[in-house]
């Protein structure tokens, strides 16, 4: 398209903006002076500002339509790669990026400036990193759309709470127990769902959290309702006593830990025969069947090892919060943890971790524009959806190398 | 006289009151690549779909005699049974995994001939490593059979579709199958890949000692590598034979060609 022609089109879709926004930002009335105000300056702002972003949308769009062939180029020559592959491709500088990080990690509840606040986010972060890794087994390898994945959280966080509250029972010992159930829980609801394929599993575990949630809500004598179980213990450490900062810094190290035990494994089942076969399921399941993978039993590990995550990040969240009720287990949150791993991006590890820092920290920090932010969250998705459907981090699949025929083979 | 491999008895399947099998008998013996022809509709598809458990025949049996086997009954079995039992399949529009490198594609095949579970995925342990190991020498050794070791870290959708082809059989051909079904593996190729999927064939049935069968349009193809040839019209079988045979049979033109009007 000619410059001429595009500013003409912008120009067009401007004075539209200005026509529509007409009503709601020139004339003011003031009911008690009964008179009217004419603030045509705005008028100006809005014409100016949306003839300017849409010449940026359409700059943006016509850059990623030459996108393709700009893909090819690179096929040929292998030299102009992403700076995520680049870095991939560098072990040593990879390593110096990993130490960085895990120092600063360490470093960064004893830090001067560093608020019991700042800590509390970051740690409450890292749960999402969880969680949103836990469910990228389900949704970014095994492909299985889950709108329900929050159930499994409460199930965790509801495990701790109501045991305390009966028996009495401590953090650690609650951690594996909620894990468990949560695990059970994903292997019942996994059952039934097992025919179930694209959007009618989507909705069936929409349905179910929503299920749970409602159970947590009216069965009052069992789960005490709306107004929650209050007074959970935050967990200890050898019977110390800690302050409120010292506890925060203490459950950011633990959660640290736990995220890392989560990276851990993850990663290693990815490269195992089960995540080959989730993978393979996610891409064609009548192939993936036809080659021999028990596609039921994939479908039912996938869930219910997702759902374990779930149950671990929910005992640590009803520690953390000393207090649980339903309202922390609404469809919203799934949604979160979905958007976490879609914009992190699907089936990669460090795509979620970004993924959950970006979603979770970010509306922390911009509190002072807090109207806005619903408005802002779904500004992104858009974008993202539009610019880079794959996330802003790429799965890549795994390499291996040989030595021909007879030697072993060695992995890289 | 020795069973043969794969054993069809008046097999019949209906979708409502369409009847797109109706009574036909079929059997594959070792070492034999028998072709399945027909036109367009005829049900070939389904048959494949039914042996390999997508579709619960009607009526009718399937069974299959392994080498070194007991003889079983197929009907019934889930799919990842049957092909653990040994008998693979490729699809009439290529389906792999593209998102997969070419070399877990085939890694896919060997799914069902080991064992690790998540534990052992987890604690990755000795036992898990050395079959780990395994899966990755074996299929590429398939690769490298295929003509397909120089591509083993691309992604599956990147390739040519002739090679996409080949790359399908191999994964098949992990399985470890005594019975190989080829849904169409001629189509959309050019004459020379015709010619070297026509090797390929013989060079499974003859090495591999893998019997074929296969449903194929490409006459050419299917005049010179089949042993036997099956012909399907409306869910029927209209006749069988070798190549001669079947060049010959007036049923046969009749279906191809269509009855000659005076």
């Amino acid at each position: 398209m000619g410059p001429i022609r595009r500013l003409g089109h912008s120009l067009v879709i401007s004075l539209w903006f200005m026509f529509l926004t007409f009503p709601i930002m020139v004339p003011k009335v003031d009911t008690i002076e009964k008179t009217v105000q004419w603030r045509w300056d705005n008028l100006l702002y809005v014409g100016a500002g949306s003839f300017f972003l849409s010449l940026l949308w359409r700059f943006l769009l016509e850059r990623k339509e030459r996108g393709p062939f700009r893909a090819a180029e690179r096929e040929q020559k292998p030299d102009a790669p992403t700076w995520a592959d680049r870095l991939r491709g560098n072990p040593r500088a990879l390593r110096s990026v990993v130490v960085i990080l895990a120092l600063a990690v360490c470093i960064f509840p004893f830090l001067p400036f560093v608020t019991t606040y700042q800590v509390n986010i970051l740690t409450n972060a890292i749960l999402y990193i969880m969680l949103g890794l836990g469910l990228n087994i389900v949704v970014g390898l095994a492909g299985l759309l889950h709108l329900g994945y929050v159930a499994f959280y409460a199930v965790g966080a509801y495990t701790y709470a109501l045991l305390y509250y009966h028996f009495g029972v401590g953090f650690w010992t609650a951690l594996p127990l909620g894990a468990l159930l949560a695990t059970l829980f994903g292997v019942l609801l996994g059952f039934p769902i097992l025919r179930l394929r694209g959007d009618y599993l989507a909705i069936v575990t929409l349905g179910f959290g929503e299920i749970t949630r409602l159970v947590l809500e009216n069965w009052g004598e069992f789960t005490f309702g709306p107004s929650g179980i209050a007074g959970i213990p935050r967990p200890g450490l050898f019977g110390m006593e800690m302050n409120l900062h010292e506890v925060t810094i203490y459950i950011y190290f633990l959660m640290v830990g736990l995220c890392l035990a989560t990276i851990f494994v993850v990663r290693r089942l990815q490269d195992s025969r089960i995540g080959r076969a989730w993978v393979a399921l996610r891409e064609d399941e009548i192939a993936c069947e036809a080659m021999g993978v028990d596609t039921r039993m994939a479908k039912l590990t996938a869930f219910a090892l997702g759902s374990t995550w779930a149950g671990l990040a929910g005992v640590v969240f009803a520690a953390k919060t000393t207090f649980v009720n339903p309202a922390s287990f609404t469809f919203l949150e799934s949604a979160m943890i979905l958007s976490i791993v879609v914009l992190g991006g699907m089936g990669s590890i460090a795509g979620v971790a970004l993924g959950a820092l970006i979603l979770i920290l970010t509306p922390e920090y911009l509190r002072a524009f807090s109207e806005y932010r619903m408005l802002a969250f779904g500004v992104i998705m858009v974008l993202m959806m539009v610019f880079r459907p794959q996330g802003i981090v790429t799965g890549v699949r795994r390499v291996y190398t040989y030595t021909r025929k007879g030697q072993d083979g060695k992995e890289t | 006289m020795t069973e043969p491999l794969l054993d069809i008895r008046d097999l019949t399947m209906r979708f409502g009151g369409l009847v797109a099998l109706s009574g036909v008998g079929l059997h594959v013996s070792a070492g034999e690549v028998v072709a399945l022809i027909g036109p367009n509709g005829a049900g070939k598809t389904t048959l494949f779909n039914c042996v390999t458990g997508i579709y619960q025949p009607t009526a009718g049996d399937i069974f299959i005699n392994p080498p070194g086997g007991p003889r079983r009954r197929l009907n019934g079995m889930k799919t990842h049974r049957i092909t653990a039992a040994g008998i693979a399949r490729t699809f009439q529009n290529i389906r792999l995994f593209p998102e997969m490198t070419v070399l877990e594609n085939v890694m896919i095949g060997r799914h069902c001939r080991t064992r690790a579970g998540v534990l052992a995925a987890i604690l990755r342990d000795r036992d898990t490593r050395r079959e780990e190991r395994e899966v990755v020498e074996r299929s590429y050794e398939i690769l490298e059979r295929f003509d397909l070791a120089d591509h083993v870290n691309d992604l599956a959708k990147n390739l040519p579709y002739g090679d996409q082809r080949r790359l399908e059989i191999a994964r098949a051909l992990a399985t470890e199958p005594f019975l190989l079904l080829l849904d169409e593996p001629a189509a959309g190729m050019n004459p020379k890949e015709t010619d070297e999927l026509e090797g390929l064939i013989r060079r499974i049935c003859d090495e591999e000692k893998v019997s074929v069968l296969m449903i194929e349009h490409d006459m050419r193809i299917v005049m010179s590598i089949s042993d036997r040839i099956v012909v399907l019209d409306y869910g029927q079988k209209i006749a069988e034979g070798t190549a001669a045979e079947i060049w010959e049979n007036p049923a046969v033109i009749k279906a191809y060609l269509g009855e000659e009007t005076l």
